[in-house]
């Protein structure tokens, strides 16, 4: 007779996380309505509102992406193909909320009060990117480290009893790898604190894919050890990013604790602007599956078959956002170029002996 | 003998050095398939497969962390960290783990590992991705700091760092990569891990200088030639320990120190 067995593991390893593979989704590929309670959520503006961010966000990554290509920024992460996930969860905070981006979030940060200009400053190292009208730190180049530190604004607005308020951040699947994410989630739930951590799952970091990140089958059932609800969505489709995030918020400004958000998403195109090249590590065929799951196309098709959306409408609105975000480029541009005694003189509240003299020296350099 | 860069002289090395050990690892963010951001580990997979040449999930820590346990299990890791600027995640593994090994087990136990990572700035890179961060790790008893200042360096000097027993931090200079030529042999050899590089003779002034900022003393140099001021430069290569007798014999002869950094 075989020997008893208290646990079978194999078993567990098979089904852990099936719970969580199952994407909230309202709008299929083919713009055809799957979940019609959630749909009767939307009024027809908010759905042409989401449809107009998805294109100005489309737009904003072409323009951007060639100024890129001319040289006129520094570092840019493309967000094409990430319009769902972006303006859907983006669209669903209120401005009292505070914001912890990274580097591939300038769209939502944009949203939440920052400017285009002040982003292309930002991409080009100038310190007035930073200084923005919005309540948000500035993008996160190391990765994880704004999860950890959104905890801790969720802990400071909770200790200060705003009320309606939560902390969010966003962070790739990449970034779910990393230590600080799980403390991050675990801090929040400890503290019972009003945090949203969401986690753009778009298949890549950099050339590693998804299936390597992670055994785990997916990455919301990470939330499960910290003991935070966790959900994944659609993220090529608007409407349910949306829709999940502002249930989200509501949960967590309501006291209940954080939430941790996966959105199924994409990068289409390379990593960065900075000369990735995506076919020496994924073909076509893998792509091509994706492309079939743009964002725009379901919404588009959705809204023209009841009128009210068209093509050209919509390369109307593309290209004034183009113009918007020239003009943006421009007035970036005129922006003086930042003097060495500007960055001696804010490292410290009161300058050091030795950051005295080196200002005074660059000071009479400058004067010249 | 043919040219090549600074970063082709290090993949070359990192290939003779995984040729020579079979305990030889190398690994970290995109380094397998991808062959590395830089390209510094580029074809190194195919050549010697992905058990032993690998990408890791995105985690600076488990990388230098997981280094550890390779070490003491007999693994000989060379992790990369892909920019200097992200190695403060794993800052406890280097310096309250792995430098500290061989001294809490009297020597029966070491941490032959080699931490690769790009740094230094004049690239216009996006932000911790151009800084100069080795002050951090200097003065950590029983880590070595090294970095090359030319090709031929950089192969000699990733060799003998991979085959030393004890954690390396190995800073490649990110403006170096593909801006420096020289000559480098094909086959092995080494570059001693803690003796300075006297690159040029002079009797009146010593300047001392590392990676990107050799070059800048060549230079401030020529024009100092032209006052008549003979200056002697030193590049130190190993950040830690110094090489004090080099520096030392030079002041002696020159009088006169200029650090450059
Ligand atoms: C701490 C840290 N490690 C490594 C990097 C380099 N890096 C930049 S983006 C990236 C991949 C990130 O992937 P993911 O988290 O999935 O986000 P995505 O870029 O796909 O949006 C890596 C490794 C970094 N910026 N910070
Ligand atoms: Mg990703």
């Amino acid at each position: 007779m075989a020997e008893a067995k208290a646990v079978d593991f194999a078993k567990i390893k098979a089904e852990e996380g099936a719970a969580f593979a199952k994407p909230v989704r309202i709008l299929d590929n083919d713009g055809k309505v799957v979940n019609k309670d959630l749909m009767a959520n939307f009024t027809d503006d908010q759905l042409v509102d989401l449809m107009k961010k998805m294109v100005w966000e489309r737009a904003l990554h072409e323009q951007t992406m060639s100024f890129s290509q001319q040289g006129r920024l520094g570092f840019y992460a493309p967000t094409w193909g990430e319009e769902a996930s972006e303006m859907g969860t983006a669209s669903a905070f209120k401005k009292q909320d505070f914001l912890f981006p990274a580097y591939r979030d300038l769209p939502q940060l944009i949203q939440h009060g920052a400017t285009v200009a002040q982003m292309y400053l930002w991409s080009k190292g100038h310190v007035k990117g930073n200084l923005f009208d919005a309540r948000a730190l500035r993008p996160q180049i190391i990765i994880g480290a704004q999860m950890v530190e959104m905890a801790g604004a969720a802990l400071g607005i909770k200790k200060n009893k705003e009320k309606d308020t939560v902390a969010y951040a966003y962070t790739g699947e990449g970034g779910s790898s990393q230590g600080d994410t799980y403390e991050g989630m675990n801090f929040a739930g400890a503290f019972q604190s009003p945090a949203v951590f969401i986690i753009q799952n778009n298949g890549w970091a950099i050339s590693y894919p998804r299936k390597k990140q992670t055994h785990a089958q997916t990455i919301a059932q990470k939330g499960v050890a910290a003991g935070i609800p966790a959900v994944q969505v659609d993220g090529m489709d608007v409407l349910a990013c949306y829709e999940v995030a502002k249930e989200a918020r509501e949960f967590a400004a309501a006291g209940n604790g954080p939430v941790l958000i996966e959105t199924l998403t994409y990068r289409f195109g390379a990593h960065s602007s900075a000369g990735d090249d995506p076919s020496r590590y994924r073909t076509k065929e893998e792509e091509k599956p994706w492309f079939d799951k743009d964002p725009l196309i379901r919404l588009r098709k959705y809204l023209t078959e009841k009128g009210l959306w068209s093509e050209d409408e919509e390369k109307k609105y593309a290209d004034e956002c183009k113009d918007d975000f020239k003009k943006a480029m421009k007035e970036a541009d005129a922006v003086e170029p930042e003097k060495v005694t500007d960055m001696l003189k804010r490292t410290f509240e009161v300058p050091t002996p030795d950051i005295k003299e080196q200002i005074k020296k660059y000071e009479a350099k400058e004067s010249k | 003998m043919a040219k090549k860069t600074y970063i082709k002289a290090i993949t070359e090395g990192i290939d003779i050095a995984l040729a020579e050990d079979p305990k030889t690892l190398v690994f970290g963010e995109d380094v397998g398939k991808n062959g590395g951001v830089f390209r510094a580990t580029n074809g190194l997979q195919k050549k010697y497969g992905a058990d032993r040449v690998f990408s890791t999930p995105l985690a600076e820590s488990g990388i230098l962390g997981m280094s550890i346990g390779l070490a003491v299990t007999g693994w000989r890791p060379v992790p990369e960290i892909q920019f200097s600027g992200f190695i403060f995640e794993a800052l406890d593994s280097i310096v309250a783990q792995m430098s500290r090994i061989r001294f809490q087990y009297n020597g029966t136990k070491n941490a032959p590992i080699t931490i690769r990572t790009p740094y230094g700035g004049g690239t216009h890179t996006a932000e911790l991705h151009g800084d100069d961060f080795e002050n951090f790790f200097v003065g950590v008893p029983g880590l070595r700091v090294v970095t090359p200042s030319s090709a031929y360096d950089a192969k000699g000097l990733i060799i003998s760092a991979i085959e030393n027993n004890d954690p390396v931090v190995f800073l490649e200079n990110l403006r170096l990569y593909r801006s420096v030529k020289g000559e480098v042999p094909d086959d092995k050899y080494t570059v001693p891990l803690d003796k300075a590089n006297v690159v040029q003779e002079g009797k009146d002034v010593t300047i001392i200088a590392y990676g990107g900022e050799v070059s800048e003393a060549q230079k401030a140099a020529e024009k100092l030639a032209k006052d008549n001021i003979s200056a002697e430069i030193i590049d130190l290569r190993s950040l830690y320990p110094l090489d004090t007798d080099t520096i030392f014999e030079s002041v002696k002869k020159t009088h006169h120190v200029v650090i450059v950094q």
